[in-house]
């Protein structure tokens, strides 16, 4: 894993005077609160519904042992006791006091973490696929490039006043699991047919309320070329894109407005410029950071321990078969710890659970956690002989639910629970479809479904590519949820297509029973998942099953 | 009357040429920064770039362009820049800042003297070895 080095902690103690000193020169009015604004969105801070949060960025979803318990100290001293895991890979702490927040910074200093650029117009914290060096199908881990684009993007001079938010994301594996094509700019590690590493570029993905998926703009970037290009695309948008309507500001308004040819040919020719400003300094930094990132010295044993357990215990066999992903070492697992315990808040994991999480990751898993744009938690590298100890004890924490990848692991955001922007609840619908499918016992059998709620058009929630995608509405002063369909959050990413009327708050859970239930009635096998079943039929039947009135009036 | 802001603090413009002539241009934060270096006169020794709101940015890069392209002469930023983006727009090719006194007596001198050391702590530079970003 990375580790700060005396620039990196040089820059941040630097970076946190700075804010303690924009906290106070707000209060004796030298920043007004216009000016004070984009500074505290700049270093993480939000004022929400009723208190200002704090985003916590946790770059690539990685971090230690010593940094999740720093994260549970944040949730202890500053807040209520727990935090909230987001979709981008940070943390929310959402009841702390705008005087404390300086001291939380200089907290999450200590342990090499910060909340730089988790908000505001600027290059947001970048996010990477949470199985990096561990996955069995990576070309070559991406949390380098992703570390050395944060370092790029960080107080970068041209890049902290521009439109609107751009966001980055990396990804090293044959799967996306980084939602690649949801993302301003995605950077995905490719080998030409030569066998050398470069990087596929695409632009102008997005979700919000106009959902795009993210369009190739360079096929084979060499490695050298990649700061420089990336360098070139921001510029060129902090340029032409759209300042008159924030609606319009993002780079996939940009893209869609001007073509990816013309797109092209001026990032082309401000590449040509700012090319020659790197002469290799970045990769020899690269290279540093690399050195940082190899893998841990896996250890071997045996694992009859976990084959006994596996043949004579229901619930660890449960457990394994839906929360273990395949590790490129055969005799180690993938473990993703599910932060989504049936009738609870979507990502919310108290203090102790966290210290939970922390040392079971320096006993067994080489020191690191994840955390995953599905707002779980993962320990990347787990020997197969110690699965038993860590579900022995995730379970007498509230962690230890077998649901990942099913129904009930579903992704909400705050909704009107916390959120200034919100226009609905979702985390009661996310509780509630939970709670109402583990009393139907039916999730293990209706497999692979992601569910995706957000409580406003910003789609915060990535409702656009959930299988089923809940969008929470305010009608006249009712909420009132549409759904949609068919959604697709990997490298065949496609945006859900919207199923009719919404529901009401009270209709919301039957209408998606109703969506599974016709769904068991129609798939050729109980392999066939949801999506693929959608992908079969389309959408008129799952229409008929949402509408009945509607079905009986045309009958 | 404006102050103008240099790494030393609050000084009075010592560009006394104005903006009509040949040797300086005024510009707004909407200028095609890559039309601008193709039209750009071998006399102009000034360009000033406009920041409507500090909210603005596209001055940074319009200046950057400026730098990268090769012009050598003064680059100021003018107007609603706040003492935080100070070590923003030097790094990005700015010489200095032009703000209204209302500005400088809100947001007085030691607060831009704070971002003086804008060549310090910089990722910029690091990823350049060492020159600053806009060379």
């Amino acid at each position: 894993m990375y580790k700060y080095n005396e620039f990196d902690a040089a820059f941040l103690a630097e970076r946190n005077a700075q804010f303690r000193a924009q906290v106070e020169r707000r209060i004796d009015g030298s920043l007004t609160e216009d000016e004070f604004k984009p500074l505290r969105l700049m270093n993480g801070l939000y004022l929400q519904l009723h208190a200002y949060m704090l985003r916590v960025a946790i770059p690539y979803g990685t971090l230690n042992s010593a940094q999740m318990n720093q994260l549970a100290l944040l949730a202890e001293k500053w807040d209520k006791g727990y935090g909230h895991f987001t979709t981008r890979q940070n943390i929310q702490f959402n009841w702390p006091k705008l005087s404390d927040v300086p001291d939380m910074l200089d907290a999450l200093a200590e342990v090499g973490m910060h909340a730089i650029q988790t908000s505001g117009n600027t290059i947001r914290n970048v996010t990477a696929d949470h199985f990096a060096g561990a996955a069995a199908d990576e070309i070559e881990d991406p949390r380098p490039v992703a570390e050395l684009i944060r370092q790029w993007s960080t107080d970068h001079p041209e890049f902290q006043f521009m439109g609107r938010k751009f966001k980055i994301a990396v990804g090293g594996g044959a799967k996306d699991r980084a939602v690649l094509k949801a993302h301003d700019l995605a950077v995905r590690v490719v080998q030409n047919d030569a066998g050398e590493i470069g990087y596929q570029i695409l632009i102008g993905g997005g979700l919000g309320r106009t959902p795009m998926i993210g369009k190739v703009i360079n096929d084979f970037l060499p490695r050298a070329d990649l700061l420089p290009y990336l360098e070139a695309v921001v510029s060129v948008w902090n340029q032409i894109g759209r300042r008159d309507n924030k609606y319009k500001a993002r780079i996939k308004i940009t893209l869609h407005e001007h073509g990816m040819d013309d797109i092209r040919a001026r990032v082309d020719a401000r590449f040509a410029l700012i090319k020659p400003t790197f002469q290799g300094a970045d990769q020899e930094l690269f290279s540093e950071i690399e050195a940082y990132f190899a893998a841990p010295d896996f250890r071997t044993d045996s694992t009859a321990v976990f084959s006994t357990a596996y043949k004579t215990d229901p619930v660890f066999r449960s457990w394994v078969d839906t929360n273990l992903a395949e590790h490129r070492q055969d005799d180690h697992a993938i473990v993703t710890i599910s932060i989504k315990k049936h009738g609870a808040t979507p990502g919310d994991a108290s203090a102790e659970q966290m210290r939970v999480m922390a040392d079971l990751a320096a006993k067994y898993g080489y020191d690191e956690l994840r955390i995953s744009h599905e707002q779980n938690v993962i320990l990347p590298h787990v020997h197969k002989s110690d699965l038993p100890a860590i579900h022995a004890k995730l379970k007498q924490h509230g962690l230890g639910t077998a649901n990942i990848g099913l129904i009930s692991d579903i992704i909400a955001c705050p909704g009107m629970d916390y959120c200034a922007l919100a226009t609905a609840r979702s985390i009661p619908v996310a509780e509630q479809l939970a709670t109402r499918f583990d009393e139907l016992k039916l999730e293990h059998d209706i497999g692979h479904l992601q569910i995706k709620i957000s409580g406003c058009i910003n789609a915060c929630g990535h409702h656009h590519v959930g299988h089923i995608g809940i969008l929470g509405l305010d009608r006249a002063g009712v909420e009132n949820y549409q759904i949609t369909l068919g959604g697709d959050a990997t490298w065949s990413a496609a945006v859900g297509e919207r199923a009719g009327p919404g529901f009401a708050y009270d209709e919301i859970i039957p209408a998606v029973e109703r969506i599974v239930s016709a769904y068991l009635d129609i798939r050729s096998t109980p392999d066939e998942t949801f999506l693929e079943t959608y992908r079969r039929v389309g959408l008129a039947p799952f229409k008929a099953a949402l509408y009945p009135e509607a079905q009986k009036k045309v009958a | 009357m404006t102050v103008i802001v240099t790494d030393t603090g609050f000084g009075p413009d010592t560009w006394t040429a104005g903006y009509e002539g040949n040797t300086a241009l005024d510009l707004p934060s909407d200028t095609n920064p890559v039309e601008l270096v193709e039209q750009l006169d071998a006399d102009v020794q000034m360009i000033r770039i406009n920041f409507p709101s500090f909210a603005d940015g596209r001055g940074f890069t319009i200046a950057r362009q400026l730098r990268l392209s090769g012009y050598t002469g003064h680059i100021r930023a003018y107007g609603h820049v706040i003492a935080d983006q100070y070590a923003m727009a030097r790094r990005s090719g700015f010489d200095d800042v032009e703000i209204s006194e209302d500005l400088a007596a809100r947001q007085p001198e030691t607060q831009w003297l704070a971002r003086a050391n804008w060549q310090q702590h910089n990722y910029q530079s690091r990823m350049r070895g060492g020159s600053p970003a806009a060379a």
